[in-house]
């Protein structure tokens, strides 16, 4: 048999080891090997992130760090900027008539309108007015937010590449187009590590819009790990009895039961090691027995129960129910105060291209409570600062009517060339409005921000040089900007 | 004695090779970038070219230095030795390469500078050189500056083997190239495996399941000279074999069930893959093996199975996102095909020249889209309409022709005729454009097929076609094809390929550990006409593949990542593997081979969660039953925006694109799946149900149920612990019986169990904990 190799030296060298591979586990790995419990708890269930956090690949942040985690509601299908935050009364007064050929400029249409004769102008059902020290205009589907929109950065000029669902959101969420790339939580769990060596570092959270419940589909390449090391991979949150896939124990099985398998496992493990010394059997141990601590950790962080009622009010009437977007929110606040840094949220049926006036009252209804009441959450609790929170969709929506344009309704295709999102938190200059768009709401006139540039902003927040994360894959330096983006310096405080 | 294939210029070297490939900083860790720790940052006494300077000036100059005509910067290239020697400036009066005179070579002072003005790579670029590098690149100068192509661009020649001073270990030319280079580290191999282990391994890595029981016992009890070979031939015989080749090539091909856009709908592509079963049951050669998939349709009056091979080139994903302009997404299915193309045969990434000439490699813009162009005549529409229709072109398999020529072609479900997309080739040819970025709505320069000068120039004489384009691949000549379909063998046996890289055999990717070697068996793989069980059989019969995994601690210090293969590498199973090998060692199994994709257990709701409106028969996942949650994995439908999630945990590819490596990691979700997924649990609980009907003693049941899930008996110690826990959970379930019968419910599969039931539960509990060791999802 060959020497034993078991002792301290041999496990610090793996540390090394560890650090130099692209795994960037070491850390994890190790404190479990040595035996240190990292799993703090707090009152209400929630635990606390953890000194002992998994390490990312940046050793030294690029810059000094303005937020520590990233909170994103994403709105998919296509939020109407037009019916929201882009106030835009022109379009009132030439509602119905032709959206002139000079505006329009050549721009790109979806097969869906490109075979319509008219562009009638469709001025918004929504009446907008402005809120906050900076004078946000904000429509009335949003009335929660408008008390939040001193707290908010909204930016009227984001515009994208991609017309259709399926290549935005997937640019959105990896900076390409077509799937392969790693998405954003990903390249930050890669590059920043976790807080809490006990739950994924990016997690995922999905809610179906009531507006319009047949919307668009997502794609589990989203949140997935390209060509990084799969730790990186955002894991779903569910609501239900298994909150993480395959997580809880099976029937007949109760902790103690699974404590005992586990030990066995390690310790028959362990003389595997010995022989072979293969440093893979120690990863592994390492890996069970932070799958068992993720088997407590995950349903406790899921477990709303202790939630005082004041939370519940504020996010409002749907967060009692598992798997709502309101819900979700409250559930984001929570796996940020575990230390989850990245949290990413979808909502689902922002895609209206008929109906819209209907169909958007119940998408807005959906989020608008809540996502503000996230926010007053995380401040009250000295948390926005360091978190940033961006809510935002794939692009925005055509001035003009997708079908026919009637007294009260109206339908409005896909429109990349402008639309808006807001950031608030961790970074963002709270209370300001960002970039414009012409009367008609059509072009960007001033301060464009691309969907790279949103990139490169968002890492900026979090400390990194958006050109110096890359990972070498096939022998190029990908980057999540590809090689675009330019920090938007005038929204950072 | 006897001749073999060698790289004339690739005479040196590999001792120091590591050297070279430290990351370049902490921020960029580089799988391709492996290293022998203790030989980091030396510098070797005689500089080769493509082994120590190469690297450097493609990883940190070629960014604006290099083949990229239109990224040069200072008129300065590196890319060819004209460039790199030429005179610069006005008054060309400065050379940044002045061979055998450092001094006067203004790369010298450029790198070595500390002006932050003069000082390359540029600050801005976030790159830099190590001093051992710039050492590097200043000492080849002083010794000559001596150029060489690229490694495998030179087509691979004849050489000798290796002479080695120990006599008596090699079993063929393998292990001389193997032994040769431990020699010159003052280094040994590995005893050889024991036997248990050995077939373990070698049925693990040639049919993708375990040894059974019997099969061990046989194999230990022949002691014929020929013993291990004739496992070999019994392996190579079998369907699994065929079963677990297609696995590979599933990869390859990006094969899916679905469509893998937006709403994701169902496709029929089975039928396809059941004629690469059939292929490799028998052992068709490489050559005609990809010559049918990819221009079987041009053959001289072909026939339906050569029809069917080509849908591999229609495997790529296809939308039915109603907004889309149809062209933008044909020319992604064209631009697909070109670079599964590149990536599966040529092992290059032709995908880099898509909007600009490659940065690295000697591949132009021009080159990418005329290999386009070769793809480019398909009578398709980019957009399948009406929703859910079957994308152009496409055949219609009769039940007579299911019966007769496609006979291999399982139609379990008995369907009248089964549509199939195959290649069809338009009578007028598209014109191809060179696409500015990339776009399909910016054509430039019209080009017509051709291939990359700098791999082999295509022939005048090939019709300029995909059926020409298979001959150019198979062209003597070519350097690139045999050995990237060698090394892809390779790494399947040694689960790393003598090029780490098997897709990248360009600049950027990994050099060979064994160039020689490489070489060595291109050569041979061509000579024996592609065969490529041959070739398998040679690589399993050397004595470097039958060494044992046991790693000294001192070997782990001097070669962790085991590139000079003084031992076996432990490799973890696949996904696939994972599962089949629960399902085999419990008579699960199903025996059935080929057919329409199965769905076995999944997690509810995870198709039903994602989908928008759309989405067909793909909206709901609704499991099988019976025998069709049993099959092999290879049959497990794939659908492409929502994979089978324990596949997935465990590195399966999402088959968006061509894939021809995994990754292998370790994570706290496969922990969760392997304890807690149905399948892996139904299946341990039936292995406990066997077994304790088979033998009676506790200990007997213990070494059975450890055997099949290692191969190998536990040791007393083993045994112990085993029973100690044995007894533990036999308590733990007599005091709630009713957790044993939940326990024992999991999975549809009924057994009527022989003893008590919390006996019962106690022994799946211990073939579940058995199940989990990491030995029993390996192979040493």
């Amino acid at each position: 048999m060959n020497k034993i190799i078991k002792d301290r030296s041999y496990l610090l060298n793996r540390r090394n080891f560890l650090a130099k591979s692209s795994i960037g586990i070491g850390t994890a790995a190790l404190s479990s090997l040595l035996g240190m419990n990292f799993l703090g708890k707090s009152e209400n269930g929630v635990i606390a992130p953890t000194n002992d956090a998994v390490k990312g690949i940046i050793k030294n942040l690029h810059f000094a760090p303005k937020a520590k985690r990233v909170i994103y509601l994403f709105q998919s299908g296509g939020p109407s900027q037009l019916d929201l935050f882009d106030y835009k009364p022109l379009l009132r007064e030439r509602n119905g008539e032709d959206l002139p050929e000079s505006i329009r400029n050549g721009q790109r249409l979806t097969g869906m309108t490109s075979g319509q004769a008219k562009f009638p102008l469709a001025g918004s059902a929504f009446n907008f007015n402005q809120y906050g020290q900076s004078g946000a205009w904000v429509s009335d589907l949003l009335p929660y937010t408008a008390k939040v929109a001193d707290e908010i950065c909204v930016i009227n000029s984001m515009h994208t590449e991609a017309i259709n669902h399926d290549p935005a959101i997937t640019f959105f969420q990896t900076g390409s187009q077509q799937p392969g790339r790693p998405s954003m939580g990903a390249w930050m769990s890669y590059g920043l590590g976790s807080s809490n060596a006990n739950l994924p570092s990016f997690t995922v959270l999905l809610s179906r819009g009531t507006g319009r419940p047949a919307g668009q589909p997502l794609y589990s390449r989203l949140w997935g790990n390209g060509f990084l090391h799969s730790l990186h991979q955002g894991v779903q949150f569910r609501s239900g009895k298994d909150p993480v896939l395959y997580l809880k124990d099976p029937a007949g099985i109760d902790r103690t039961s699974r404590r005992r398998m586990l030990d066995k496992i390690a310790e028959l493990n362990h003389k595997q090691l010995e022989e072979f010394g293969d440093p893979e059997i120690s990863s592994r141990i390492a890996q069970y027995e932070m799958a068992y601590r993720m088997q407590t950790s995950v349903p406790e962080v899921m477990n709303v129960e202790n939630e005082p009622d004041h939370i519940y009010k504020m996010y409002g009437p749907d967060s009692t129910q598992p798997g709502t977007y309101a819900a979700n929110c409250l559930l984001a606040r929570r796996l940020a105060e575990s230390g989850v840094n990245f949290i990413q949220l979808y909502h689902m049926g922002w895609d209206s291209h008929d109906n819209l006036p209907t169909q958007i009252k119940g998408q807005a209804l959906d989020t608008d409570q809540a996502s503000a009441a996230l926010i007053m959450d995380l401040k009250q609790r000295g948390m926005l600062d360091d978190t940033l929170v961006i809510w935002g969709g794939e692009f925005g929506r055509t001035n003009y009517s997708q079908g026919a344009l009637t007294a009260n309704n109206y339908g409005r295709d896909h429109h990349p060339r402008s639309f808006s999102i807001w950031m608030a938190g961790g970074g963002i200059k709270p209370g300001i409005v960002y970039g414009k768009t012409d009367d008609f709401g059509y072009n960007i006139i001033e301060n464009p921000v691309h969907v790279h540039d949103f990139q490169a902003t968002t890492l900026r927040l979090l400390g990194v040089d958006h050109e110096k994360l890359v990972y070498k894959y096939q022998g190029r330096r990908f980057r999540l900007t590809d090689v675009h983006g330019k920090v938007v310096n005038d929204i950072i405080a | 004695m006897k001749t073999i294939a060698k790289n004339t210029n690739l005479s040196l070297l590999c001792l120091f090779l590591g050297c070279l490939f430290a990351c370049q900083s902490d921020e960029v860790p580089t799988t391709e970038n492996t290293i022998f720790a203790t030989k980091q940052q030396q510098i070797p006494d005689k500089i080769d070219f493509n082994f120590h300077v190469k690297p450097i000036l493609s990883d940190r100059c070629f960014k604006c230095h290099g083949p990229d005509k239109n990224a040069i910067e200072g008129d300065l290239s590196l890319a060819t030795q004209e460039d790199a020697f030429a005179a610069l400036g006005k008054n060309k009066d400065r050379f940044a390469i002045v061979p055998s005179l450092p001094d006067s070579s203004t790369l010298v002072h450029r790198i070595f500078t500390d002006d932050p003005d003069d000082i390359m790579p540029t600050p801005e670029s976030n790159l830099k050189l190590e001093t051992y590098e710039k050492e590097i690149l200043k000492k080849w100068i002083a010794q000559g500056a001596e150029w060489k192509e690229h490694w495998s661009l030179i087509p691979p020649t004849t050489l000798e083997i290796p002479s080695v001073t120990d006599q008596n270990w090699a079993q063929n030319e393998i292990d001389y190239f193997i032994l040769n280079k431990l020699e010159e580290q003052q280094l040994s191999p590995n005893e050889s495996a024991d036997k248990a282990k050995l077939l373990r391994r070698l049925t693990f890595d040639l049919t993708g399941l375990p040894p059974t029981l019997s099969e061990i016992d046989a194999f230990l009890a022949d002691d014929t000279p020929n013993a291990y070979e004739k496992q070999i031939d019994r392996l190579l015989a079998s369907d699994a074999y065929a079963e677990h080749r297609t696995v590979h090539w599933l990869d390859i091909a990006r094969y899916a069930d679905s469509h893998g856009y937006q709403d994701d709908l169902e496709r029929i592509a089975w039928p396809w893959r059941d004629w690469v079963i059939h292929a490799y049951k028998n052992n068709m050669s490489y050559k005609q093996f990809v010559t049918w998939q990819l221009a079987g349709d041009l053959l001289p009056n072909p026939n339906l199975e050569q029809i069917v091979a080509t849908a591999f080139n229609r495997n790529h994903k296809i939308t039915q996102e109603g907004g889309v302009i149809p062209e933008e997404y044909r020319t992604e299915y064209v631009a697909d095909r070109a670079q599964t193309f590149s990536t599966a045969f040529l092992g290059l990434t032709m995908e880099c020249s898509r909007c600009h000439d490659h940065k690295y490699d000697p591949i132009s813009q021009k080159n990418y889209f005329q290999l386009y162009s070769f793809f480019n005549n398909v009578p398709e529409n980019g957009l399948i309409e009406p929703y859910g229709a079957i994308p152009k072109p496409f055949i219609k398999l009769t039940e007579k022709e299911l019966n007769e020529q496609l006979a291999f072609i399982n139609n379990l479900d008995t369907m009248k005729e089964i549509p199939l997309m195959v290649m069809e080739e338009m009578k007028k040819p598209r014109q191809a454009h060179i696409l500015n970025r990339g776009a399909y709505d910016q054509p430039t320069e019209a080009v017509f097929p051709n291939t990359p000068e700098s791999v082999l120039t295509f022939d005048e004489n090939l019709p300029k076609n995909r059926k020409g384009l298979a001959e150019w691949l198979f062209d003597d000549k070519n350097p690139l094809t045999a050995r990237v379909a060698v090394n892809r063998l390779w790494q399947q046996l040694f689960g790393v390929g003598i090029v780490s890289t098997s897709d990248d055999f360009g600049n950027q990717g990994a050099l060979p550990t064994h160039p020689e070697l490489l070489d060595f068996l291109a050569v041979k793989f061509k000579e024996d006409d592609w065969d490529e069980k041959a070739m398998l059989k040679y690589i399993v019969s050397s004595a470097t593949y039958q060494q044992s995994a046991k790693a000294a601690e001192d070997m782990l210090a001097i070669d962790p990542e085991n590139q000079l293969l003084a031992r076996a590498s432990r490799i973890r199973l696949s996904a696939e593997m994972i599962r089949d090998h629960a399902l085999k060692i419990s008579d699960l199994l199903s025996k059935e081979i080929g057919g329409p994709s199965v769905k076995p257990y999944q997690p509810d709701g995870l198709w039903a969660e994602t989908i928008g409106g759309g989405g067909g028969s793909l909206a709901k996942y609704v499991p099988d039953e019976g025998y069709k949650l049993y099959r092999r994995s290879l049959y497990t439908f794939w659908k492409r925006t929502v994979p089978p999630p324990s596949m997935m945990t465990f590195d399966a590819g999402t088959r968006d694109l061509c894939t021809v490596k995994r990754q292998r990691t370790s994570t706290p979700l496969q922990a969760l799946v392997l304890l807690n997924d149905p399948q892996i649990i139904e299946a341990t609980r039936v292995v406990a149900q066997n077994v304790v009907s088979e033998v009676e003693s506790p200990e007997e049941r213990i070494g059975q149920i450890f055997r099949l899930a290692t191969s190998r008996q536990p040791t007393t110690d083993e045994i112990n612990t085993l029973k100690a826990y044995l007894s533990e959970e036999m308590t733990y379930f007599q005091e709630s019986p009713e957790k044993a019968e939940a326990y024992l419910s999991i999975g549809n599969y009924q057994i009527s169990y022989s003893n008590p039931k919390p006996e019962m539960a106690a022994y799946a509990m211990l073939a579940s904990a058995i199940f989990n060791l990491d030995e029993s999802i390996s192979r040493g």
